[in-house]
């Protein structure tokens, strides 16, 4: 059902309507760019902020979700008599009950729905069961108390036993066979990444209230309308009887842009119980059942010629969308196809289904796995050639997206990020130095890279309001997922409206009270909404000086809107202050309406970046540090250098985390239930992990076709090449390229020895 | 594979809930005699379902309450009290959103029952303000955009209360180790360790907080 919501290759919106009048791009800015601290900073700080699992309603009961506890196996027995009747508990839902009946769980890829509670389970965590009791602690009572037989049936969480499912996907241009023929060097490398887990802090999970037969959801999501669907879609109810609210959420990575199986069953717990329930998942639940990056083997052939130019790229990969698929899986070839400039290319993706959790969307998907193989190829390929790693990718930057027809790109940021990256970096100096002796081994490595999405794209409406007092609402459907979108937005009107970002209130994520956004995920948030906050703002003072231009009989082309008031550009003793204009006296509000025009034809819009780091081995322990790293790209404007930065450190750090430490353990040989489901041994960055030297480079280029704004997204590029840069500069550190990932210190001290190198 | 096996759940068993309760109260005595030693009354099962009364000291206010000894500090205080600043991230103490200060120290509230709190000061991120006004660590935090979808953010708050505390001019160094038991998945680490840095000198300036 949800397929149209791929958020990262949005559909033609005819429906859009055109722009009314749209601003020119901005000569230069008081307030967009510069950094100010998040708007919402002090609700964050203070504990004023009320997030979904915040939320406490009046007679709320709390739920909980029975889950199989195997890979693969079939309920032979459920008996809920005992759970029944321990003090506190309200309602048991089981697969049998009526109120389940019909309700089926319809994931992404178009198999067939599953009941919204299973008897058939395939992977570990599946909801079998629901209680809602008077306190959590009676509600985890009660599922304990349910007495289930199962049939353990036999699984496979393992790839390289799963069967794939049915023929691989191919792309394909060129000739690679004559590709490789005219090449002078050809390398074929195998690589492997492991899966990843989203793990955001706020957990998942929602607060829901029936209200006759209208369901109203606080839910930590990233996207309200999207989520608004699928309630009534599930629930056979009319959107109109479906409010979703998330203004403030903790995080999501990708994995909340889909509502959970859980909030259905949370919503018909509700209903039976006739009461709010507060239903939200435990870490180890969350770590089984809400999504990851899926782990892929690939292996990529590549053709360079002695002068660097590359001739073939062959690339297969087979990776699992666990035992359905939530969205997130696919894109490993994404990179392959795009990044460099390449006449022969064929790529053959296959998936194979598994008895682990379903995938979701996480931050770039396929993208930081892509890159893991392509940017490690690209370094060998370099030192084959005899070629600086930045110099043989600077021989192949194309200027057009080759998978999409040659469409040009706006602009193309590849280049000045690695050019620019690298003078910053001290790259030349840290290449050449000379080689140390003991045991504590240097390296430096970079990774470039393209986000497929990033320009976003219609629809969005927005809208503007101007108080009698001068101040503003602003009202945007949009999620602030943590990536400043409130901050931006303010900051928009108040250099449009020449107001203080003080004086304007916000509101969004709700989808009683906004307009519809698409989801916050893909990078395409800021590119997408952008353009209509401004355009919002601009139709208030559009309006402004209409009045006035009216009511004191002016040349509005003359006017302008500064400090609170219309002023005239010629005669300075002109100034109308704003709160004091009839049509404002008369309105009390003056409303600006903004839609996102569609995105410039025959061109592709792609954010860039180039990342650059240094790392120190320890060849006796197998320990790696990550020292510094510098990163630059290419997101077109800056509205907030603040929260762009601190994006940019984030996306590395978590970077960071995808090349040593993250990843999902199966049991696959015996159970095949994951045996690290907690963050102790699924190791997730801390502030120790994150370099303390970190600098971040805005590559501006001016893009003025991509939208009004020329703001590009940044969340997704920002950890795309960190992993890839890691290995290559583990590599340069040691000798040994590692290309199974975590690089693990137990992975670097087998590889060394398997080199017989010093250990 | 493919054999069958059965796997009856263990709850369902021998455990009755009046002899599982029975054992968690057994625990909730050993920690009330650890909170006795602090010099306050030993918590009394006054309720038949083994509710327990307490007198929880949070941000100055004294809450007089019937808790289940199972019952988390954390569940508590978001839960009961609505002190909702205190978050919820993992409850088995591995990602430190539930940080808060007891007597003074930087504990992590899901690894503490409310009935060990009892007779302690517990100090959260809501008690950090004066009226409406931040306090110098809160204010550190939203100057050097210490944050990003601001879950952790007040545990990480009171993190850096906590370490400030115990050493008032932490290195860059000390304070990347003192944040270490507190999890950001955004990862706004070098913005939170520059503000934890800021907020020592703002606190030096203001004199003892």
């Amino acid at each position: 059902m949800t397929r149209d919501a791929k958020y990262w290759a949005p559909e033609p919106t005819p429906e859009t309507p055109e722009p009314s009048g749209y601003p020119a791009p901005w000569k230069k800015t008081e307030v967009v760019g510069k950094p100010l601290p998040r708007v919402d900073a002090y609700q964050r700080v203070s504990g004023a902020a009320v997030y979904p699992s915040d939320l406490i309603l009046p007679d709320m009961l709390y739920g909980a979700v029975l889950r199989c506890p195997h890979a693969h196996a079939r309920v032979t027995k459920l008996d809920v008599t005992a759970a029944a009747k321990l003090p506190g508990v309200v309602v048991i839902l089981t697969p049998t009950s009526p109120e389940t009946e019909g309700i089926t769980w319809p994931y992404y890829d178009g198999t067939e729905p599953v009941p919204i509670l299973s008897t058939t389970c395939t992977f570990e965590g599946e909801p079998v069961a629901a209680v809602a009791a008077e306190t959590p602690q009676q509600a985890a009572d009660a599922v304990r108390a349910v007495t289930v037989e199962y049939e353990i049936l036999p699984q496979i969480s393992d790839l390289a036993h799963a069967t794939v499912n049915g023929e691989p996907q191919v792309y394909a241009r060129g000739d690679t066979a004559a590709g490789f023929a005219e090449a002078d060097v050809v390398l074929e490398r195998t690589y492997r990444t492991a899966c990843e887990i989203q793990s955001p802090m706020e957990l998942h999970g929602c607060v829901v209230r029936w209200d006759g037969n209208h369901l109203t959801a606080w839910e930590s999501l990233q996207g309200v309308f999207w989520m608004q669907m699928q309630y009534a879609q599930v629930l056979g109810l009319p959107l109109a009887s479906v409010t979703v609210n998330a203004a403030y959420m903790g995080g999501g990575f990708g994995s909340k842009l889909t509502i959970s199986r859980e909030s259905i069953i949370a919503a018909l717990l509700a209903r039976k119980a006739a009461r709010p329930v507060k239903l939200f998942l435990s870490r180890e639940e969350a770590m089984l059942v809400t999504g990851n990056r899926p782990g892929v083997d690939m292996t990529l052939k590549a053709g360079v010629k002695s002068d660097g130019t590359l001739t073939a790229f062959e690339f297969t990969d087979l990776s699992s969308p666990g035992a359905f698929s939530e969205g997130g899986e696919g894109l490993n070839d994404w990179l392959i196809r795009d990044l460099y400039t390449c006449p022969n290319v064929r790529c053959e993706t296959s998936f194979a289904t598994i008895n682990a959790g379903p995938v979701r969307p996480f931050r770039a998907p396929g993208h930081p796995q892509g890159a893991w193989a392509l940017e490690q190829m690209m370094d060998e390929l370099a030192e084959a050639v005899d070629l600086d790693p930045v110099d043989l990718r600077l021989r192949n930057v194309p200027s057009v997206s080759q998978a999409r027809g040659n469409r040009p790109y706006t602009t193309t940021g590849l280049e000045p990020c690695m050019v620019e990256g690298a003078k910053a970096f001290g790259w030349q100096a840290a290449r050449t130095a000379p080689a140390q002796t003991g045991h504590i081994k240097r390296g430096v490595g970079m990774g470039a890279c393209l986000w497929i999405a990033g320009g976003g794209g219609p629809p969005s409406t927005v809208i503007v309001k101007l108080y009698s007092d001068g101040s503003v609402n602003l009202n945007m459907g949009a999620s602030d997922i943590g990536t400043g979108t409130k901050t931006w937005a303010a900051m928009i009107v108040a250099e449009e409206l020449d107001v203080e970002v003080g004086r304007i209130q916000i509101e969004n994520a709700d989808t009683r009270a906004t307009q519809f956004a698409t989801s916050s995920g893909g990078s395409k948030t800021t590119p997408s909404d952008s353009p209509a906050v401004r355009e919002a703002a601009y139709n208030v003072k559009k309006k402004l000086i209409e009045m006035a231009a009216e009511e004191h009989d002016l040349d509005p082309t003359d006017l302008r809107l500064a400090d609170g008031a219309v002023l005239s550009r010629s005669d300075p003793s002109k100034s109308f202050p704003v709160t004091e204009l009839q049509g404002v006296r008369r309105q009390r509000v003056v409303v600006g309406v903004g839609y996102r025009g569609p995105n410039p034809e025959g061109k592709v819009v792609c954010p860039f970046a180039a990342q650059f780091c240094e790392v120190e081995v320890n060849t006796r322990t197998g320990e790696v540090r990550v020292l510094r790293f510098v990163a630059a790209h290419e997101s077109g404007r800056v509205l907030n250098r603040l929260t762009f930065d601190n994006q940019v450190f984030g996306g590395i750090t978590m970077g960071i985390g995808y090349a040593l430490t993250e990843q999902r353990v199966l049991d696959r040989d015996q159970t095949g239930k994951m045996v690290n489901v907690n963050l102790h041994d699924y190791k997730i960055p801390t502030a120790l992990d994150a370099p303390a030297d970190m600098s971040s480079l805005a590559i501006d280029l001016h893009d003025t076709e991509c939208n009004t704004t020329g703001a590009k997204g940044l969340g997704e590029p920002v950890t795309i090449p960190t992993a890839a840069a890691v290995a290559n500069a583990i590599y340069d550190a040691i000798g040994v390229r590692i290309t199974d990932g975590p690089i693990t210190a137990d992975r670097i001290l087998m590889a060394l020895e398997a080199q017989g190198k010093e250990a | 594979m493919g054999r069958k096996r059965k796997h009856p759940e263990k709850a369902a068993g021998g455990v009755t809930r009046r002899g599982f309760i029975g054992s968690v109260g057994a625990g909730a005595v050993a920690a009330a005699t650890g909170v006795a030693r602090r010099g306050e009354s030993t918590p009394e099962i006054t309720d038949p379902e083994g509710m327990v009364q307490v007198a929880l000291r949070v941000n100055g206010r004294t809450h007089r309450m019937l808790v289940e000894p199972r019952w988390t500090l954390l569940f508590v205080l978001r839960e009961r009290l609505g002190l909702t600043g205190t978050k919820v991230g993992c409850e088995r103490g591995e990602c430190g959103a539930c940080t808060v200060l007891i007597d003074g120290l930087a504990r992590y509230a899901c690894m503490t029952l409310a009935v060990e709190a009892a007779g302690a000061e517990v100090t959260t991120v809501e008690g950090l303000l004066d009226g409406e006004e931040l306090g110098p660590v809160q204010k550190a935090f939203v100057e050097e955009d210490a944050m990003q979808c601001g879950y952790c953010t007040p545990g990480q708050v009171m993190a850096a209360e906590g370490l400030l505390l115990a050493n008032p001019s932490p290195t860059f160094e000390e304070i990347r180790r003192g944040m270490s038991g507190n999890l950001c998945r955004c990862a706004a680490y070098p913005h939170i360790v520059k503000a934890v840095d800021r907020a020592a000198t703002a606190k030096k300036k203001g004199g003892p907080q």
